[in-house]
């Protein structure tokens, strides 16, 4: 459905995206991840014929965006990061303007209108303006506008940017549920959502192609090992830091521990499974039975940058330290 | 075309949903309102003198009340025109929502298309107020309704040319602000430009001022149909929109 070769943009000084290429078939949802600045808003911006390529290719559903730009928009349905709402009009106004810009009119216009407010849950705000909707509203408007027209491909910029938990749920199970119609790309730097709602991910980072993988492979490699924080404090006065990191480099399964932090009575450790290992209830037992407080132990997620390092470790690891730390849930 | 409809029509529907259709309005309805009252009050007032000295010069209504009055308009738009064209682009780039109208299936000349018509539809919403007055001149009096049609021509194809300028402006910035003060700079421009002519014989002196809307409008007041006249401000549009066009594409290699 999608297919880009090489396809890059300069700017004139930078370099956004450099030659990525990849290919999305016929009703697949695909992930764009990588930390902000990385390229995802460029590159959809190139899709979506807003911006023109550089160099390289793309072609949506057969056509080339430049060569058929027109064939191109009328098989796309694009949300930009921040919904294009004009605040001035309402709902059901705001969706008749776009579905006629897209082509459509009369009682085929009206019936779409409806079928997407209800598909969006937009029905209780079809009268408002668009300028007094919350976010959540905004944001879905943005999602009706973009399947109006019931595009081939959808692409979305960050859907779940700015929403509350419970508004981000509810867009993805949207998102989810449109896939059977249309093929989907949608942009993030939030890797749960790339494991909720998507079948296959590619990882970009600094304008070029990291990765392109399915979701399953990649949570193999993001949940293989473990990672822990521990805090330690001493129960009877001061306490030593390193005797504590060779106590629990000892505990069976870990692969690494790393002091963060350390003061007399108490100390921080980062500290890494081995691949399939869990050991959180060893290390609290190995803690304890040595005498110290345990005053704190919790896993924490894998960052974006860590994938990263792990995607891409060999290739260039002092140039990927100094990428933007993005936390992933 | 009918893409540049639809976008005219949502416009048009944002120029009066804000108030700022309603504002320009009103304030235009009671600039003109001053200006006719103070030309039909000189008019009678003249009437009366002549009549107590018992002589009779032949007065005309198109010549004294309506001629310099549609060239006093065509000044005054030149203080409109800026605030209805300075948000067509500006306030879109501002906003994002150029995205959407950038990735639909639409022609960019149909976006600019459709917007200017917009602008040039609002101004002449203001042209009406002129006509509400000049309708008392044809219920109390009768003046030539030709000449007036002919003025009413030459203030749309002023406006539409200068629309089109401010177009042009609106699509080099995201700020509303930057557009209106940079076409109102530009507006004032073409309209000074023509006094160079009046104290300077030579021939860039000539050709600067033959730059001047203004000046091309007078042929329009006096009900005259100037090929020359028509085809300057057909120039003048078609130069703004092509700017325009232009403009529009050099938005997407550069952003």
């Amino acid at each position: 459905m999608i297919k880009v070769q090489d396809l890059t943009k300069r700017y004139a000084r930078t370099v956004a995206v450099d030659q990525i290429s990849f290919e999305v078939a016929k009703g697949q949802i695909v992930g764009f991840l990588g930390p902000n600045g990385a390229g995802k808003t460029t590159t959809m911006r190139m899709l979506t014929c807003f911006l023109p390529p550089s160099a390289g290719t793309a072609t949506v559903a057969g056509f080339d965006v430049l060569e058929q730009p027109l064939e191109v928009k009328k098989r796309i349905g694009y949300l930009p990061e921040t919904p294009p709402i004009y605040p001035e009009m309402e709902t059901v106004e705001y969706l008749r303007f776009v579905g006629k810009l897209k082509g459509l009119s009369g009682a085929a216009l009206e019936k779409r209108v409806d079928y997407v407010c209800e598909r969006c849950a937009i029905v209780d705000v079809r009268t408002k303006l668009l300028g007094k909707l919350s976010k959540g509203y905004r944001q879905r408007v943005g999602l009706a506008q973009a399947i109006i027209h019931n595009p081939d491909v959808l692409i979305l910029d960050e859907p779940t940017a700015g929403l509350d938990p419970k508004q981000i749920n509810e867009t993805r199970d949207l998102i989810k549920d449109l896939a059977g119609e249309h093929t989907i790309i949608l942009s993030t730097h939030i890797l749960p959502e790339v494991e909720q709602t998507c079948e296959q991910v590619i990882i970009i980072n600094k304008g070029k192609l990291v990765a392109t993988n399915s979701v399953r492979n990649l949570q193999a490699q993001a949940r293989g090992a473990e990672l822990v924080v521990v805090e330690v404090a001493g129960r009877t006065g001061p306490l030593d830091a390193a005797i504590v990191q060779h106590k629990l480099q000892q505990v069976g399964g870990v692969s690494q521990v790393v002091c963060k932090q350390q003061s007399d009575s108490h100390a921080v450790f980062e500290i890494e499974s081995e691949k399939g290992r869990f050991v959180r209830g060893d290390l609290a037992r190995a803690v304890v039975q040595a005498g110290w407080d345990l005053n704190e132990l919790r896993p924490t997620a894998m960052t974006l940058e860590e994938i990263f390092l792990q995607l891409t470790g060999s290739e260039a690891p002092s140039e990927e330290k100094a990428a933007p730390q993005e936390v992933l849930q | 075309m009918r893409n540049a409809w639809v976008i005219c029509r949502k416009e048009l529907g944002s120029y009066f949903a804000s108030p700022v259709a309603y504002i320009l309005l009103t304030i235009f309805g009671l600039i003109f309102g001053y200006f006719f009252w103070t030309a039909v009050r000189f008019f009678v007032f003249e009437g009366i003198e002549m009549q107590m000295r018992g002589q009779a010069y032949p007065m005309n209504i198109n010549e004294q009340i309506i001629r310099p009055l549609l060239s006093n308009v065509s000044v005054i738009g030149l203080f409109f025109i800026p605030m209805i064209t300075m948000r067509l682009f500006a306030e879109e780039k501002r906003t994002g929502t150029i995205e959407l109208l950038a990735t639909s299936p639409v022609r960019d000349l149909e976006i600019i298309v459709g917007k200017w018509l917009a602008a040039l539809i609002m101004y002449s919403c203001l042209l009406l107020f002129t006509a509400l007055n000049f309708a008392f001149l044809f219920r109390y009096g009768n003046p030539d309704w030709k000449p007036l049609l002919i003025g009413y021509l030459g203030l749309l194809l002023q406006a539409g040319g200068l629309l089109a300028i401010g177009t042009f402006i609106s699509t080099l910035t995201k700020n509303q602000i930057i557009a209106g003060a940079a076409t109102f700079g530009v507006c004032i421009l073409l309209w000074v430009v023509g006094w160079m002519g009046e104290f300077e014989m030579s021939t860039w002196a000539r050709a600067f001022s033959y730059l001047s809307v203004v000046t091309h409008f007078e042929s329009f007041a006096r009900g005259v149909l100037d090929s020359k006249d028509a085809i300057f401000y057909a120039a003048v549009i078609f130069l703004g929109l092509f700017f325009t066009a232009r403009s529009m594409e050099s938005l997407r290699w550069r952003s």
